[in-house]
């Protein structure tokens, strides 16, 4: 019949007008910014840098070991090492960054930088809404804002973040083991040491001539 | 008469109490001007206001077929966006091309809008209500119509653009063919009532046989011909999906490319005017004009329902708006007249047969049948000569 | 009118007066343009409506995007194939890690292949789908198809935020395999999605197909020889409504396709209607393979574990990767010369390829139709300038 699938059409175009006030899937309108929608979790959008504890500078897990600087595709982080060390979450003294700058108006939220750091130091954050007015600077993060602590990671990534920190926590034991069976041993091997040295001291106590007075 | 029925026929009449208790304040001899003053006052707020709503309900409805709301920031439910629309085009750099021709740049907005607004002197908005009860209404109507057609021209053609004057070529071939099924499909109403009169022809509807009204629509060729006039209204308004001059998607807007800020608002009040107007034309030719559809609700007031019979002709305006993609040019012609002029002709074919027969069931099914043999007829005629295929596609083995 | 003359003599063509009164005029539709798809300009030369003429001029979206992989490391660009053909970012990635792959000679474990598989099937539907509503917007339904296509294509990026992390910037296949295992619950909700997605394609057919206007005019248009599309190098769906029978799915037997059973749609007019309705079927048979896949993907790695990522260094050579991307055949020229960087790196773009023969099709059609046809043979511009 003519006009048939132009009827079609009509009815279909009346079902979603009507179905837009009673269903849900047919009015998918998110109110943007009074609501927001819910946050999936693997989302990533600008590093951020990780510290642990509560001192963002002691705590910082980056050493500047500049292998996502060197990795980065557009070169948008920028690193300076600094000249002295300061102790890590395992104890080993590690030199960290003096600047570490992300230009996030180049950064392509690739995460390649998250891939390749072997220190669990550079994550990817949430967080989109970095606009500015300020046209010279103000999309250059300096450490100092890029620094999240490890709560807050593991608030915005959880399953991934408990991951990690299984992982650190897991190498944190072994190497406790490990030190504390170098203790052992060196223990040991002092105690050894000392009874070479002073034979009489250890030798064992002959019978005293004297009578037990 | 009793208390209730005096009190519906004050407020059916009120606007027309409330005018002649005004006129009475000023001397004899100034009566007619301000009369008329008065009315085209009252025409302009009225249709200017409902502009104003069906932008914004022409938005959100559009919106809710796209499972989206429309505007709804400024002002509840978006009340406001036509005042923030109108504060916007009025506060727009008006740029006018170097090369267009300065006078016909400007004239042309202001006669589509007057040429608009001059088509409501002779449509009845409610029981004795008409501004101006001319015997030729009917076509006066139409030709005031057609200045709006050489405003789009002029529009065109002041421009100086290719862009402008294709969409002007278009504008005009398409206007012009479609004039002539729309004042064909409204010569069956003037033989049905042998009167020019705008007044005669609602009047004559106004009656009620039971409950039903003598509406022309609930009679085979008034459908037949009530549906003829929509489509050729819809090409007249350059409303999708004729919208081909205004062509959004290929040659930006058309003739109105080289407007901006208020003259581009006027032309759009213009053509939604317009479109009203000619909506007005049908509900008075075809759809009793002012009368009520059963013979018990005639106590609501008689403007009320020429005003809901004209919303619910913009709702499906915006309806099929939302729905339909537009037809190219050549389409658009074919449409005109090798189905709508052939239709319409038999049409007045079968009112002189409908007219002559004896009242009846006969002459319902033989009215009937000659309009829809003929269409089916002719759509297959035309579905097989352009050789619609319905597909059917093969997988590779 | 001068200008239509000094224009005409500009392209060496003399200005028609067959009837006496005939001039071209020569009109240039974008870079801004509503329907050019991207930053896309045709010179088009018309005889009233009919079209005499039309170059295409693009460039205006050029990026180096093959130089800059020349400096970077082999894994430095897999970010940048993402913006290649910004509606499918996966599949570009495919391409290049499958190129990857073939140079440095990796294997790929099997669950990583229906990962694969199964999001380059779910970036060719939400493709498909947007181009349909493309193409209506372009025929002027003002947006309604367009509206109901974006609605579902939320839902697929939904899920390949969920896996990947980015809705359209992927940077998800690695060579050897996929980036990321997929997170808990995301094979019920991709399970979820694909049984809604039929009743979705049966909605939108019913406001299109039968329809009797989009048929008048998309029916006859734009026709495109089987000839001229072998010979012109076509290949995809464009290729596929003009009744080639190449999809390479089937011809390369790349990835794990041999083990799924669908079927390739062909048209055989070639006109723009041929080419929507092919990608419809397509469309449904992506849904029947993703039902496959979902169902039968086993556990195991999902990378080659020996395939380093820092200090990656192929042995010299070339390779030449492609595979049935949605807008046609995507491959990536390699050559290496040992070192971390590629010594030449070179893109097939299928929409540049397909959008080589626009002006055949286009002629003696009506200004109208160049935008219809312009959208059928689906281009992406970052693609077509790189």
């Amino acid at each position: 019949m003519v006009g048939e699938g132009i009827l079609k059409g009509l009815a279909e175009t009346a079902r979603n007008f009507f179905g837009s006030y009673v269903s849900k899937d047919r009015l998918t309108t998110v109110q943007y910014p009074e609501q927001r929608e819910p946050q999936i979790e693997a989302t990533r959008d600008f590093p951020f840098l990780v510290y642990d504890g509560a001192d963002w500078q002691q705590g910082m897990r980056c050493v500047a070991c500049q292998i996502c600087e060197k990795e980065c595709p557009p070169k948008c982080i920028f690193i300076e090492k600094s000249k002295d060390k300061k102790p890590d979450a395992f104890g080993k003294m590690q030199i960290y960054p003096a600047t570490f700058n992300i230009d996030i108006s180049v950064c392509m939220s690739c995460q390649i930088c998250v891939e390749v750091c072997p220190f669990d130091a550079i994550k990817m954050d949430v967080e989109y809404h970095q606009s500015s007015d300020d046209r010279f600077g103000a999309l250059l993060l300096n450490k100092q804002r890029l620094s999240k602590s490890n709560e807050y990671y593991n608030a915005i990534h959880p399953t991934e973040a408990s991951a990690v920190d299984a992982q650190r926590a897991e190498e944190l034991a072994k190497l406790e083991a490990k030190a504390k069976a170098a203790a052992e041993v060196k223990a040991a091997a002092e105690a050894k040491a000392a009874a070479d040295a002073n034979p009489a001291l250890n030798a064992s106590p002959q019978q005293p001539a004297g009578d037990p007075q | 008469m009793t208390h209730l029925a005096l009190m519906t026929q004050h407020l059916d009449q009120i606007f027309v109490l409330t005018s002649h208790w005004l006129l009475s304040y000023l001397p004899i001899a100034l009566q007619p001007l301000c009369s008329a003053i008065l009315s085209v006052a009252a025409i302009i707020i009225a249709f200017a206001t409902l502009f104003a709503l069906t932008t914004l309900l022409e938005r959100k409805g559009l919106g809710r077929m796209q499972n989206r709301y429309g505007p709804n920031r400024v002002g509840p439910c978006g009340l406001f966006q036509p005042l923030a629309d109108g504060v916007k085009s009025l506060t727009k750099e008006d740029i006018v091309p170097i090369r267009a021709d300065r006078a016909v740049h400007f004239m042309a907005p202001v006669l589509l809008v007057a040429a608009s607004f001059m088509g409501y002197a002779v449509l009845p908005i409610g029981r004795n209500m008409v501004m101006v009860d001319m015997n030729a209404g009917v076509l006066f109507f139409f030709a005031i119509g057609s200045l709006m057609e050489l405003a789009v021209f002029m529009a065109g053609w002041s421009s100086r653009s290719k862009y402008s004057l294709l969409g002007a070529m278009r504008a005009i071939a398409q206007m012009i063919s479609y004039e002539v099924p729309l004042v064909l499909a409204s010569v069956v109403v003037l033989m049905q009532a042998g009167s020019l009169s705008t007044v005669a022809i609602v009047n004559m509807q106004a009656t009620y046989s039971g409950i039903w009204p003598h509406w022309f629509v609930f009679t085979p060729w008034g459908f037949a011909g009530f549906a003829l006039f929509m489509i050729a209204a819809t090409a007249e308004s350059n409303r999708s999906p004729f919208d081909l001059p205004e062509g959004e998607s290929e040659i930006i807007a058309g003739y109105y490319t080289e407007y901006s800020g208020f003259k581009f608002a006027l032309f759009f009040l213009g053509e939604y005017i317009g479109m009203f107007a000619t909506s007005g034309m049908a509900i008075t030719l075809f759809l009793g004009g002012w009368s009520a559809p059963f013979s018990f609700l005639t106590w609501i007031p008689s403007y009320f329902w020429f005003f809901a019979k004209l919303l619910t002709i913009i709702s499906v305006f915006i309806w099929i708006r939302g729905t339909l993609p537009r037809l190219r040019m050549d389409q658009l012609m074919n449409l005109a007249w090798q189905f709508m002029l052939p239709m319409t002709l038999l049409n007045l074919l079968t009112t002189g047969i409908w007219h002559f027969m004896l009242p009846g069931f006969l002459r319902w099914i033989v009215c009937s049948t000659m309009v829809i043999v003929p269409c089916i007829l002719l759509g297959s005629g035309l579905k097989y000569k352009k050789k619609f295929q319905i597909r059917t596609y093969h997988f590779s083995q | 009118m001068s200008t239509a003359t000094l224009a005409a003599a500009s392209l060496n063509l003399e200005p028609a007066n067959e009837s006496g009164m005939d001039q071209l005029l020569e009109i240039a539709m974008g870079p801004q343009h509503p329907s050019t798809h991207g930053v896309f300009r045709m010179n088009v030369v018309l005889d009233g409506e009919r079209v005499v003429r039309l170059k295409p001029v693009f460039g205006y979206l050029h990026r180096n995007h093959e130089k800059i992989a020349e400096n970077e490391t082999y894994l430095g660009s897999m970010p940048y194939t993402d913006r290649l053909d910004y509606m499918c970012p996966l599949t570009n990635n495919w391409a290049y890690a499958l190129a990857v792959e073939k140079l440095a000679g990796i294997q790929v474990p099997e669950r990583a292949e229906y990962l694969r598989v199964i999001t380059g099937e779910l970036t060719r539907l939400q493709n498909h789908t947007c181009l349909i509503g493309f193409l209506m917007q372009d025929m002027g339904a003002s947006g309604t198809p367009l509206m109901y296509a974006f609605r579902q294509r939320e839902i697929i990026l939904d899920l390949f935020e969920a896996l990947t992390g980015a809705r359209m910037m992927c940077n998800y296949m690695r060579f050897g395999g996929c980036r990321v295992d997929l997170p808990a619950g995301w094979l019920d909700q991709a399970k979820k999605v694909v049984a809604d997605f039929p009743r979705f394609l049966d909605e939108y057919e019913r406001l299109l197909v039968s329809n009797e206007i989009l048929m008048d005019r998309t029916q006859d248009v734009g026709v495109l020889s089987k000839e001229l599309a072998i010979s012109a190098g076509i290949s995809g769906p464009m290729a596929r409504a003009s009744g080639v029978d190449y999809d390479i799915r089937k011809v390369d037997h790349y990835s794990i396709y041999d083990r799924f059973n669908f079927r390739v749609p062909l048209g055989s007019h070639g006109d723009v209607y041929d080419r929507f309705m092919v990608r419809v079927l397509e469309m449904r048979e992506s849904v029947s393979i993703l039902q496959q896949a979902l169902r039968d993907i086993p556990e195991g790695p999902i990378v080659d574990p020996k395939t380093k990522i820092r200090g990656f260094r192929p042995k010299p050579g070339e390779a030449y990767g492609r595979i049935e991307g949605p807008k046609g055949e995507l491959g990536f020229y390699l050559v290496s010369d040992g070192s971390p960087n590629p010594y030449r790196y070179r893109v097939r773009p299928p929409s540049l390829i397909n959008l080589t023969i626009l002006e055949d099709l286009c002629l003696g059609r009506n200004v109208a139709d160049i935008v219809v046809i312009l959208g059928s043979i689906d281009i992406v511009m970052g693609e077509v300038d790189r």
